[in-house]
């Protein structure tokens, strides 16, 4: 065993991996690419990691859970020609590493040849590695993540009568460390580190129990919402939800809450994806330079925040990330692409392989006030449930709960609900923003109102 | 479960760190200590070997080995756990002690002497990765994609994919569980994109089980998943806009029985019920169905997805009825949460990995057969849809709020099925929508062996059934309102 195995002690407060481990995961790279070579590979990459982490939940004031984790393994992809094959294990035991090598060479003596394969273009690999201050690794601690779980708990549970009970309040720090490289002579590592708060909290009433949650993740305990806030939120969240009342079916303006227009962003963030483009099974097929959104708004990438959630230099193959548009004033600029769905496309990388980097909705914001006022009779979404989502069709029909606005106030809650429309027209027609933008996360967005969705209710 | 089977999976691990049963003696009883209630050791190795085609070359396959220990110390209601990627003496040590560390070390406990049983097994511990060679499967998957195209001209994009896994465990714990389990699991997928007039839908099925990959050459089945998947894809290029309100549902046999696993299955997990936050809490012997509904979760189905010769926590595998003629007669358990309910386990104690703790989870779970022929069903519907095919569901176990998502319908107008829909959400209350079950069909079927069940972040597979049935009213969530 040669890799990072870092020790998980007990109470311990130190930092867990230091720059030392990042040149052991590199150097470990590099031998899994020598590897490789020797067994006949005419190209290779290879991903190492090793995490470790600390997971405390509290439920009704005492420890439920106390969870140490560790995962370490590498994936690794080959080359014969054009032809490929991949491998991964949680085993890194000398002989597991020639047993996978093994494993990903054997199965590129069977896949077919693929053109369009391949490793990233060399001119395009990343040269440049600032520091990104991705780092921030509180302690391991039990104790201090059994006081904030507690106390987020406890906050929600003390805030009013109607908080029936606490399903768990969680606390967590982990420690990452990664290394990539390919036999392009690319040989990179870097560590990172997450802490995490939630609180999962249910209101009774004579109508029955509504459950709430509120979540804050940041790269160090200090950038966190304080327990006082997350239990405080759930806690309200819990409460707004219940004693649901009906409203009739109807075409009504929709505004998706902060915490779920991250995910309606998603999907149009897929639909300009490469894989869906090359297969041509995108309702935006072939869109560059076309209207995809309301022209009010642009969806721009910034990878390089120091801290951030979603700050990197490069994606998974070693290409390099840039600051760039992917919507600019509704108009399509960038599909999200792979070398190989560039190449599908004929088209670049766009250091796209592992998604998006703290892509940032950019409109006119006002305070979500202002936009219920302008919204003044309809839904505000703070919840949706299923997978009623078709990237093909551009068909959206899903299940969703939250409340009422009458007078361009919280009138009541509603629930049982489903919200259909295209999502073409659900991005073209996205008319208000608020201010209420999360920043700590990789969609970094506040609510969007949508001027019209179908709405149906028993 | 024949005792050949328990112990290979057993040596097989146990070899792999050079590890003796004094040693896991030894590490035992110094993980318990007074406060410590149970100690549990669970050894996995999982091989996964994955093929898949896509624009008509079989462009990627993948070979994966996950191997480990998952240490749990459980102390009334706490636990402890710790998971490690190296089945060693010391990495097996340092994970038992971290597990422990919930509870101060105190005088120890001596472990109770393991009990070997005879168990009956539900599939065999065959490695079907080996069963088809690479060659072949290669074969099988070109095959595929010429196939579904040959069947329709407006056939434009075929993903065909294979996928084969072989799981060992073995759980030793200080309540006496001393067995091993040996796990094949397949499944197979062909999904297609049609295109007319410049429209484009997509269709997909698919199947698998716990047994080898000889089953798709026999019967046609490989070629049945395609002519499926493009008999749903060429139906979908016909479908109008959904409406949108209440309606009577008649919802198809096999899959669309995710409808149980959504609005009851969960609600009826033990772990909700212990912390009385699930809406079916505290109900035990009332009425919470229509009397027509009789619903089970039956791990001991010969070699099907959801089935389990023992569970993660080596409780054998069990029938559990827990809807009968209606009324609520059990929840479906793990250990953790049976002993502090006071009830036995059921065998429901799954958990994805060593890397995660066990949680009650389903099996398979279905409806048993009713009286009613199917056509009579339909035509005892004015105007309603009929669901055929789903994608998949989600509920809130706190409220009783579902949703499942129908990938291919139709309308029902005067008693018969006349034009196919798009797919829409379907929203309803469970206990409020199985009380609304009005006539339940004699065509039980159990879905093709595709499920996947997420629970605080775990996916492990499981199986659905029912019969046709028909709810009188539930909310469709299309766009025509």
């Amino acid at each position: 065993m040669t890799t990072t195995l870092v020790d998980v002690k007990e109470d311990t407060a130190q930092t867990v991996h230091t720059p030392d481990d990042e040149a052991k995961l590199s150097e470990f790279v590099s031998r899994i690419l020598e590897v490789a070579k020797s067994g006949g590979a005419t190209a290779a990459e290879v991903t190492a990691g090793d995490d470790v982490g600390l997971d405390v939940k509290m439920r009704e004031g005492d420890i439920d859970t106390v969870e140490f984790s560790r995962d370490r393994g590498f994936d690794i992809t080959v080359y014969r020609g054009n032809r490929r094959g991949n491998a991964s294990t949680t085993d890194t035991r000398e002989e597991s590493i020639q047993e996978a090598v093994n494993a990903a060479l054997a199965i590129a003596e069977h896949t077919e040849e693929d053109s369009f394969s391949g490793l990233a273009d060399p001119d395009m690999l990343a040269v440049n590695f600032p520091d990104l201050d991705l780092y921030r690794c509180d302690p391991m601690d039990v104790e201090h993540l059994k006081d904030a779980a507690q106390t987020a708990e406890s906050t929600a549970l003390e805030f009013d009568e109607k908080i029936y009970r606490s399903d768990g309040a969680r606390a967590s720090v982990s420690s990452n460390c990664v290394a990539y490289g390919n036999s392009l002579g690319f040989l990179h590592a870097y560590r990172s580190s997450n802490s995490s708060l939630y609180a999962d909290v249910i209101a009774k009433s004579s109508n029955g129990m509504q459950r709430a949650a509120w979540f804050t993740m940041a790269r160090q305990r200090s950038e966190l919402d304080t327990p006082e806030f997350v239990g405080t939120k759930a806690a309200e969240h819990a409460i707004r939800k219940l004693d649901p009342r009906p409203i009739p079916t109807g075409e009504y303006p929709v505004l998706f809450d902060q915490t779920v227009a991250m995910g309606l962003i998603l999907h149009i963030l897929n639909a300009l994806s490469g894989r869906p483009q090359y297969l041509r099974s995108t309702y935006l097929l072939d869109s560059l330079e076309k209207q995809v959104t309301s022209t009010e708004v642009s969806l721009k990438e910034y990878p390089f925040i120091p801290g951030a959630m979603g700050s990197r230099a490069y994606d998974s193959e070693g290409v390099a990330t840039s600051e760039k548009y992917i919507v600019e004033n509704g108009m399509a600029k960038n599909y999200l692409l792979s070398s190989y769905s560039g190449r599908k496309l004929g088209m670049q990388s766009t250091g796209n392989a592992s998604g998006v980097c703290n892509l940032t909705v950019e409109a006119q914001t006002l305070p979500l006030t202002d936009v219920l006022k302008q919204m003044d009779r309809g839904l505000v979404v703070t919840s949706l449930m299923g997978q009623g989502v078709n990237i093909l069709t551009g068909d959206y029909s899903r299940g969703a709960s939250g409340y009422w606005v009458e007078n361009g106030e919280y009138a009541h809650a509603v629930d049982e609900l489903t919200v259909a429309a295209k999502l073409d027209d659900m991005y073209k027609n996205m008319v208000a923003f608020g201010d209420d933008v999360e920043t700590r996360r990789n969609i970094r967005t506040g609510s969007i109102l949508i001027s019209n969705m179908t709405v149906a209710a028993l | 479960m024949t005792e050949t089977v328990s112990n290979s999976a057993k040596q097989d691990l146990l070899t792999t760190g050079d590890i003796s049963d004094g040693q896991l003696e030894t590490m035992m009883s110094r993980m318990m200590s007074r406060e410590i209630d149970r100690g549990e050791l669970f050894f996995q190795c999982r091989r996964n070997e994955s093929w898949s085609l896509e624009q008509g070359i079989v462009k990627s396959a993948g070979f994966s080995v996950s191997r480990g220990i998952g240490a749990r110390a459980i102390s009334g209601e706490k636990s402890g756990f710790a998971y490690a990627d190296d089945i060693q003496l010391d990495v097996l040590e340092q994970t038992s002690s971290a597990a422990r560390s919930i509870a101060r070390v105190g005088s120890s406990k001596s472990t109770n002497v393991p009990v070997k049983r005879q168990l009956p097994e539900f599939y065999q511990g065959i490695d079907p990765i080996v069963s088809v060679s690479k060659d072949d499967k290669v074969k099988l998957l070109s095959r595929i994609d010429k196939f579904a195209r040959s069947l329709d001209p407006r056939v434009k994009e075929v993903s065909v994919s294979i996928n084969a896994n072989h799981e060992s465990t073995y759980i030793y714990s200080s309540d006496g569980t001393d067995h091993g389990d040996v796990r094949p699991l397949v499944r197979f997928g062909v999904s297609v994109v049609v295109e007319q007039n410049g429209r484009r839908e997509n269709g997909n099925s698919g199947g698998g089980g716990r047994h080898d990959l000889s089953w798709l050459y026999e019967n046609e089945t490989a070629e049945n998943f395609a002519r499926e998947a493009v008999r749903q894809a060429l139906t979908n290029l016909e479908a109008v806009d959904a409406p949108a309100g209440p309606m009577p549902v008649v919802l198809g046999p096999g899959w669309p029985g995710v409808l149980l696993h959504e609005a009851v299955g969960h609600g009826l997990e033990g772990d909700f019920n212990r912390k009385g936050t699930s809406t079916f809490s505290n109900r035990i012997g009332e009425l919470v169905a229509s009397p027509l509904c009789t619903i089970v979760d039956d791990a001991t189905i010969p070699n099907r997805r959801g089935s389990l010769t023992i569970d993660d926590e080596g409780t054998p595998g069990q029938r559990t009825v827990l809807i009968e003629n209606g009324v609520l007669r059990g929840y479906m358990q793990d250990k953790l949460n049976a002993k502090l309910m006071g009830v036995a386990s059921t065998g429901n104690g799954r958990r994805e990995s060593y890397a995660h703790q066990p949680l009650p989870r389903m099996t398979n779970t279905f409806m048993l057969a009713g009286n009613s022929d199917p056509e009579e069903i339909v035509k005892s519907v004015d105007r309603g849809v009929y669901a055929k095919t789903f994608g998949g569901g989600q509920v809130d176990i706190t409220s009783g709020q579902f949703v499942f998502s129908a990938t291919e319908a139709y309308l029902i107008e005067n008693g018969k099925i006349t034009v196919p829909v798009k797919g829409a959400t379907l929203i309803g209350n469970g206990p409020e929508i199985m009380t609304r079950v009005s006539m339940v069909g004699n065509d039980l079927e159990l879905d093709l062996g595709v499920g996947v069940c997420g629970k605080e972040g775990q996916g492990v597979p499981v199986g659905v059934g029912q019969p046709t049935l028909k709810i009188d009213q539930i909310t469709v969530g299309g766009t025509q309102a």
